[in-house]
């Protein structure tokens, strides 16, 4: 390949990836343009609920108890090569609450609902069941998206706070009866070390990865093609899309937080 | 009365829509028949505005269909479609009531469960069948929960896309019968696509050929076997033989 077709290809590949970018954010404000005009749909809003929040609680629970386990023997481990064992509490806390909690969170919520939410609009699109719903005067952005986003808006960062709590009692769990750490110094020293700017990060980054998650369901479920094919491509994107606009955000909200 | 006129549509290089005309008088049952792929589906959902087309005017009652309020547009249609398109997260009676459960049309909970269970009874499904999921019923119950569902809110314009298809010739005939019924005791302006010329012949009172984009003829069912159109007559034999290509 000669350097100027080379070159095209580039160019073409970052001129789609600019309209991507452009299609997906025109559908956000679309999206969040029809949180505030009625009609409004509560039983979806309570199913959504249900669906992301709820259901997503095993899931999120049994990832930030390993996960807070695993950190405390990684500090431990680590920290004994210069003799810094006791800070254990202080950066599972830390570890769990700024980054670890929330990233983890918004992956399995991505894993699991993003790919439910693209999968099931998706089918509804290539059955024409979308535009059943057009027919039946109803907006499908005002039923499926918005009832979505805005449980995911609500859910995600309380899912992230519980799994905040989940993964300390895993580090705590871990500490306490296998690493020798006394459970009232070890509560204390993790109480004492987080402050709320912490808490606030973590909560907020829950909020912007469950938009981020929902919108992106929504997006390529409703982009989907025809066929079976056309459903597994939406999933498949959309759960790769979510992963790495969550990640990216991850970085971005780190850096509005903790970087001034 | 709906009135296409002059419509285009294209899918990138795909003419499939090339100056469409077509008129359907209030009150009568047009059938619009064509090979698949010939764009029929593409006209009815352009008269929906489900596909907006690139071209080209679409009047219902002599008003632009594109301008004016879309909730009471849509609620002057119901439409049965392929698959029926029902619902996997609602029971069949949510299904048959939903725009009766929201919107402008919104009627108190019991009040809409009962016209749904009438709707069944009407398209001649019991009322236990009311609480059951579309995935528990065979794909011509579906049909005629869809049928239910397109007549629920009595609407005066109702479109038929693909009725009988993937139905055996006996719950064909049954659907086919339904329609003609439901469509003469309403009164309502009907619009059908199908393949299937029993279709055509229980349900049309006029019938349109689509081949290319345009509409080939057109005409009441009586004179359609002898039209001496050669596209009508090669769709109605069945032949390989004629001015439709048979590899498209």
């Amino acid at each position: 390949m000669n350097p100027i077709s080379l070159l095209g290809e580039l160019g073409r590949a970052i001129l789609n990836m600019l309209a991507a970018f452009g299609r997906v954010a025109l559908f956000a404000l679309d999206a969040v343009s029809h949180i505030f005009r009625p009609p409004f749909y509560p039983r979806e809003f309570g199913i959504a609920l249900l669906n992301i929040g709820w259901l997503s609680l095993p899931v999120v629970g049994l990832t930030a108890i390993f996960t807070g386990g695993a950190l405390a023997l990684q500090i431990y481990a680590g920290g004994a090569r210069f003799n810094a064992e006791a800070v254990v509490p202080q950066i599972v806390a830390i570890g769990m609450v700024r980054e670890l909690g929330p990233v983890l969170v918004g992956l399995m919520i991505a894993a699991r609902v993003t790919s439910s939410i693209a999968a099931e609009i998706a089918t509804m699109k290539v059955t024409e069941q979308i535009d059943a719903l057009v027919t039946l005067s109803t907006h499908p952005m005002k039923y499926l998206t918005v009832p979505r986003v805005l449980a995911a808006l609500i859910t995600v960062p309380a899912l992230v706070a519980i799994g905040d709590i989940i993964g300390i009692a895993g580090g705590y769990t871990v500490a306490t009866q296998n690493l020798g750490f006394n459970p009232a110094a070890y509560l204390k020293n993790t109480v004492d070390f987080l402050e709320l700017r912490d808490i606030v990060s973590s909560l907020v980054k829950g909020a912007a990865f469950g938009v981020i998650a929902a919108i992106m369901g929504c997006y390529y479920g409703m982009t989907s093609g025809r066929g079976a094919q056309g459903v597994g491509r939406a999933t498949k994107g959309s759960v790769e899309a979510a992963a790495v606009l969550i990640l990216a955000a991850n970085f971005v909200l780190t850096g509005v937080f903790f970087s001034l | 009365m709906i009135r296409m006129e002059n419509v285009n549509k294209a899918f990138d290089d795909n003419h499939v829509l090339q100056g469409l005309n077509l008129e359907i008088p209030k009150g009568t049952s047009m059938v619009i028949i064509g090979g698949s792929g010939t764009g029929k589906s593409v006209a009815l959902k352009c008269i929906l505005g489900l596909i907006k087309p690139d071209s080209g005017m679409i009047y219902v009652d002599g008003k632009d269909a594109t301008k004016g309020d879309r909730d009471a547009f849509l609620a002057r249609f119901g439409m049965l479609f392929q698959g029926a398109a029902l619902f996997d997260s609602l029971p069949v009676w949510q299904n048959v009531a939903f725009r009766l459960l929201r919107g402008s049309l919104k009627r108190p909970v019991e009040e809409a469960r009962e016209i749904a269970i009438e709707k069944l009874r009407r398209v001649g499904l019991k009322s236990n069948v009311a609480d059951r999921f579309p995935a528990e019923l065979s794909g011509g119950m579906q049909k005629r929960v869809g049928l239910a569902r397109a007549i629920a809110a009595e609407p005066e314009i109702i479109f038929f896309d693909e009725p009988t298809t993937g139905l055996d010739p006996i719950m064909s005939g049954v659907i086919n019968d339904l329609i003609r019924e439901i469509v003469t005791e309403m009164g309502a302006t009907a619009m059908t696509i199908t393949h299937d010329m029993s279709s055509v012949r229980a349900i049309a009172d006029n019938v349109a050929m689509l081949h290319g984009g345009v509409i080939q003829w057109t005409g009441p069912v009586s004179q359609m076997d002898a039209s001496g159109d050669p596209y009508v007559e090669q769709f109605i034999s069945g032949s390989a033989e004629g001015p439709i290509e048979a590899v498209r």
